[in-house]
């Protein structure tokens, strides 16, 4: 999973992170439990906040089943908060 | 046999034929007639009256249905001398046109009455120096170097994204640049913000931008708004009418400002956004593609955004996304490409990387979704002023 710059902070800098799960919900799920503190940058009443998307293989999982998304073995998830800077 | 003067005098005898002062009486009146040029292409593309549609004498009776279909419509017809015109009313009048005018002495002699004409537009030796190399790209063009010449775009924002898009959009030589931005120019914006230099440190953004632009092309009108953008003002500033948006933003709430208005007002945004070592670049185009409340429906809560005094930002990154604003806004002034629209553009200066996400419209999005919930501005409050200054 890559992680963005604006939350890199809370994966100790890490830019990529190997996580597990047959799903977008695993794969968070698996994620969160290592670094905690990302949970209220992306989850929001246990569904994704408005403010982040996420991509599987370069498809929005909101256009997709959500959470629910199908993740095949070693496909690149990106996170993607919303940045205002100019 | 007939000579020429005697079929000439001939048909002249069987038509009507105007002055140019009664010419002008019939263009200006109720009923006006349908002005045909009836000369060779090259004439009329040196110069033509107003109005007028262009059928020449060779292809006039092919042609002049598709443009008068009519025939008890008046139609007055010129040439460059009154004589083509007059054989082509008789001609009209055989095809059953029941009012065919020549204009007697063409268009020489209402020109040389001081009547208004069109002229041709072109470049001019200078524009077309300064502006060689784009008109050697046969998607460019003249043109498409006129169509610049009369494009408007609206940038928000003269930090470290409108600085690149400025310039490339100035040099570009488009006619028109709106620029947006209530602050002035500060040390800390000189590692990036390239259209501002030393000897403008305490001078609004928008006075240092403008004194830049305009040593770089003097073609280029630059309309200044030294404010802030606000639910109050941004319907005014958007009235006269831009072709597209350059959003370089330094803040959420503006950026859902520009998002919201830019959907009521139909005008394209080219969207950047910058952080440390990573840019994103896409375009928004009102119903052609998401907006970006299709992206994210709302700003992070306050206390969430990223926190923009440690954020920081590598001075070139905003000069390689800016670039590719204005490349943006370039191929969307002139029609030409694929612009970024439903496609978000994701670069990484540390790894080097481009990668492509695919946006899709949220039909259920609350500004531009099949049923709308936000249909007035919304003022979030500022809790990110500073990053990207």
């Amino acid at each position: 999973m890559r992680i963005p710059p604006t939350l890199r902070s809370e994966t100790e800098g890490a830019r990529e992170v190997e996580a597990r799960g047959g799903t977008v919900r695993e794969l968070l799920d698996d994620l969160l439990g290592r670094f905690p503190a990302l949970r209220g940058q992306l989850l929001e009443d246990d569904a994704l906040a408005p403010f982040v998307n996420v991509y599987v293989e370069g498809e929005d999982v909101r256009t997709r089943e959500g959470l629910d998304t199908a993740v095949d073995d070693g496909s690149t998830v990106i996170l993607l908060p919303a940045m205002a800077g100019g | 046999m007939p000579s020429y003067r005697e079929l000439l005098q001939d048909a002249k005898a069987s038509i009507e034929e105007v002055d140019a002062r009664r010419a002008q009486e019939l263009l200006d009146g109720a009923d006006a007639p349908l002005l045909v040029d009836v000369r060779e292409r090259d004439e009329w593309e040196q110069g033509r009256i107003p109005g007028a549609v262009h059928v020449s004498r060779g292809n006039l009776e092919s042609r002049i249905e598709g443009v008068a279909p009519d025939r008890t419509r008046p139609v007055l017809l010129y040439c460059a001398a009154g004589n083509r015109s007059a054989f082509a009313a008789k001609t009209l009048s055989e095809l059953g046109y029941e009012h065919a005018i020549s204009l007697a002495g063409g268009y020489t002699d209402w020109q040389r009455s001081g009547f208004p004409t069109d002229l041709p537009r072109s470049l001019g030796p200078e524009r077309s120096t300064r502006y060689s190399r784009h008109l050697l790209i046969p998607e460019v063009g003249e043109e498409g170097q006129l169509r610049l010449l009369d494009s408007r775009v609206l940038l928000i924002g003269a930090g470290g994204l409108g600085s690149p898009a400025s310039l490339y959009l100035a040099a570009a030589g488009v006619g028109k640049l709106g620029i947006i931005d209530a602050d002035v120019v500060d040390e800390t914006n000189l590692q990036r913000q390239i259209v501002h230099s030393t000897n403008s440190l305490g001078e609004p953004k928008t006075d240092s931008a403008r004194r830049t632009i305009e040593a770089l092309n003097p073609d280029v009108e630059v309309v200044a708004f030294r404010e802030r953008l606000t639910s109050e003002n941004i319907d005014r500033i958007l009235e006269p009418g831009w072709d597209v948006i350059v959003d370089g933003a330094d803040n959420f709430p503006t950026r859902y400002l520009v998002n919201d208005a830019s959907v009521w007002h139909d005008i394209p945004v080219v969207h950047g956004s910058i952080y440390r070592f990573e840019g994103q670049v896409t375009v928004f185009k009102p119903g052609d593609g998401p907006c970006y409340r299709c992206l994210f429906p709302q700003p992070p809560p306050a206390d969430m955004a990223p926190s923009c005094a440690e954020g920081g930002v590598l001075g070139v990154l905003p000069g390689v996304i800016g670039s590719i604003q204005a490349a943006e806004a370039l191929k969307l002034a002139l029609g030409i490409g694929d612009p970024l629209v439903g496609r978000l553009l994701l670069y990484d200066a540390l790894s080097g990387e481009f990668q492509e996400m695919k946006l899709r419209r949220d039909p259920d999005c609350p500004v531009c979704g099949e049923s709308p919930t936000i249909t007035e501005y919304v003022d979030y409050v500022e809790f990110c002023s500073g990053v990207g200054h």
